[in-house]
């Protein structure tokens, strides 16, 4: 059964969300849930033991043998976004199980589960694919499960955050499926190996040029880079609370590494930094992401919305690791993919126990809750950290790499500015820890410690954070693995 | 539109030709254009037309919301499950060679496959189809 672990990486939650809608019990649906997403996991870190060694796994949907049939074409840099989804995927499915029973219509829960192991799925799937149409179709699976995952939030502007994210993704996804077919039309094949070796054929020409920008586009408003990322704040604000865990930690990370996937291995390094300077776009746009986007988080009253903003300041550092366009860079963006999968998962989570004790995350309205609800207020307090980026946590070890990149091309006022940058996130996460730990609580009776069950998957987030924060030779050896694997390409 | 006879006699007769066409062009699928998708759009358009006639009650009596929930996502263990069934027969997923009964004629078992699987999408696009309907069709009655 080994062989055909590529392709039970993507079925099993694809079976299991059907499933779901049978049972037609909350409960049920659940457990079935947790159990797809575990053994997701399983296979996930199978297949990164299997390719860690440096071996690829090409697995050919339906005996059709590649470039004619689907291929998908597991090496380290698939197995390690597959890892994070999978991370991601199994704790919040456990975390979901109270949560959502306070925030979601009871008659839609079943339905809640079967459209999140369809979103896991579908990012699975554009992980693990080697075919470029194949990603259009897994973006979309995850896509439209997400606007309904989103849609399901108990603010009614849950429904026109969730329509704003809609028309946004689907330019977005439309972007990238013109994108494909202009390359399609040029060479004649969907499979990435192949395109790889045929593009270069076809270099000069303006079609090409034309699906570089497509695609460029697309993968930046699925990734929510600075000016394209309007629809991510109130998606993630409004959206439910394992819902906003789930997305800010696996979603844009996707589309990232699909972003590297196009543009390191199809069109390869050489076509996309010499030909095209996409590092001259992106350093700009990265710096603007970070700056801005810190401000705006340091101003703002929901913590869900400040975290929201947060991300976007985030993605611009994984971008900027890109627009180094070294090897020291790359290893900064491909352990920051995963760094900040740890923290933003756990930042979340928290947000999710105080929602379901106090029903607010407005700052107002967490004063003292640090008494309150030490547990979960402990745990936002290392996950800021974490997200500052102080020593002993994750966060720490993915600045190390990008000031270390930037250093790497002498460019210190870079360097300098993600210092400056890491202080504004400790202004953020400050207002936040000094209105709970240092202020009386006011509201009335019932803030408690929230349940166990939802303590656990965010303190296992936590431990991570603080795990691969101390001991980060291994997420390190990885991600510059993966690295010099998108530096060279595929067949050299 | 419940008084109009030829109306109601029309969608009557043209009822079960529509969904005998949805089954030809599924069946027909690989010779001709069509498959699963088109044949589950004209199969629903058939409920559609009833439902237009003679009220969404009485079509929902035949057809209840749920069923067609459970259709939506019966489609998609079908094509799964035609997946992992090919796998259990010791070939790659979808690899339908494996569903041939005469294995000196492997082949064969593309035309099984490719129709089981369409079978699958027919299913699905069936109860979505519906479903969409039901639910823009119900709108504004009191949530039952």
């Amino acid at each position: 059964m080994s062989q055909h672990l590529p392709i039970l990486q993507v079925v099993v939650p694809l079976l299991a969300a059907p499933l779901c809608i049978f049972v037609r019990n909350g409960r049920a649906a659940w457990g079935l849930a947790v159990l797809a997403s575990w053994v997701s996991l399983g296979i996930a870190l199978a297949l990164l033991g299997q390719v860690g060694t440096g071996g690829v796994i090409s697995y050919a949907i339906g005996d059709w043998m590649p470039p004619i049939g689907i291929e998908y074409r597991v090496d380290i840099v698939n197995a390690w976004v597959l890892v994070i989804v999978a991370t991601i995927g199994a704790l919040v499915s456990p975390y979901a199980l109270v949560s959502v029973e306070r925030e979601i219509d009871a008659r839609r829960i079943p339905l809640f589960y079967s459209a999140y192991l369809l979103c896991i799925c579908g990012l699975l799937g554009i992980a693990i694919t080697g075919d470029v149409f194949n990603v259009f179709v897994f973006l979309e699976i995850s896509s439209l499960s997400a606007y309904a995952l989103i849609a399901l939030g108990r603010d009614r502007r849950a429904l026109t955050s969730a329509f704003r994210y809609l028309v946004m993704g689907s330019v977005g996804a439309t972007f990238i499926v013109i994108g494909i077919g202009l390359l399609y039309s040029m060479t004649g094949s969907l499979n990435m190996a192949d395109l790889a070796q045929l593009l270069p054929g076809v270099w000069e020409s303006r079609t090409v040029r034309v699906a570089y920008g497509f695609l460029a586009v697309g993968f930046c408003l699925k990734l929510a880079l600075f000016p394209l990322h309007l629809w991510l704040p109130n998606a993630y604000t409004y959206a439910p609370s394992p819902v906003t865990a789930f997305m800010a930690s696996t979603a844009t990370k996707v589309a990232v590494y699909m972003l590297l996937r196009f543009f390191l291995t199809v069109f390869g390094w050489h076509f996309s930094f010499e030909q095209m300077e996409l590092d001259r776009v992106l350093l700009p746009l990265a710096l603007v992401a970070i700056v801005s986007m810190s401000l705006v988080a340091i101003f703002q009253v929901n913590v869900k919305r400040l975290l929201a903003y947060s991300s976007v300041a985030q993605i611009g550092y994984m971008v900027l690791g890109l627009s180094f366009a070294t090897v020291t860079g790359l290893t900064a963006t491909l352990l920051h993919l995963f760094n900040h999968a740890l923290m933003k998962g756990a930042l979340f989570m928290a947000m999710g126990c105080v929602m379901y004790r106090i029903g607010s995350v407005q700052i107002g309205a967490m004063a003292g809750l640090g008494r309150r609800m030490p547990v979960t207020m402990a745990a936002f307090v290392v996950g800021g950290l974490s997200l500052v980026g102080v020593p002993l946590t994750v966060g720490f070890v993915s600045k190390w790499y990008l000031i270390l990149g930037a250093l790497e091309r002498g460019w210190w006022p870079v360097a300098v500015l993600i210092l400056l940058t890491s202080l504004m996130a400790l202004v953020y996460v400050w207002r936040v820890v000094e209105v709970a730990y240092f202020r009386e609580y006011q509201g009335e009776g019932d803030a408690r410690e929230a349940p166990w069950m939802l303590l656990w998957p965010t303190w296992a987030l936590v431990a991570l954070n603080l795990y691969f924060g101390i001991d980060a030779g291994r997420t390190a050896g990885i991600a510059r693995q993966a690295a010099e694997v998108l530096m060279a390409g595929i067949g050299q | 539109m419940r008084e109009e006879v030829i109306v109601r006699v029309g969608a009557k007769v043209l009822a079960p030709f529509i969904i005998t066409f949805a089954l030809y062009v599924h069946f027909h699928g690989d010779y001709s254009p069509g498959g699963g998708f088109q044949a589950g759009v004209i199969l629903g358009a058939a409920f559609a037309l009833l439902a237009l006639v003679y009220g969404l009650d009485e079509v929902q009596r035949v057809l209840p919301p749920w069923f067609v929930q459970a259709c939506a996502a019966m489609g998609v263990v079908i094509y799964a499950g035609v997946g992992v069934a090919t796998m259990l027969l010791g070939h790659n997923y979808l690899g339908y060679n494996a569903l041939a009964p005469d294995p000196s004629h492997a082949e064969h078992g593309q035309h099984y496959g490719i129709l089981l699987v369409e079978l699958g999408v027919l299913v699905t696009v069936f109860g979505v189809m519906v479903s969409v309907f039901y639910l823009f069709a119900g709108r504004g009655r009191k949530a039952q």
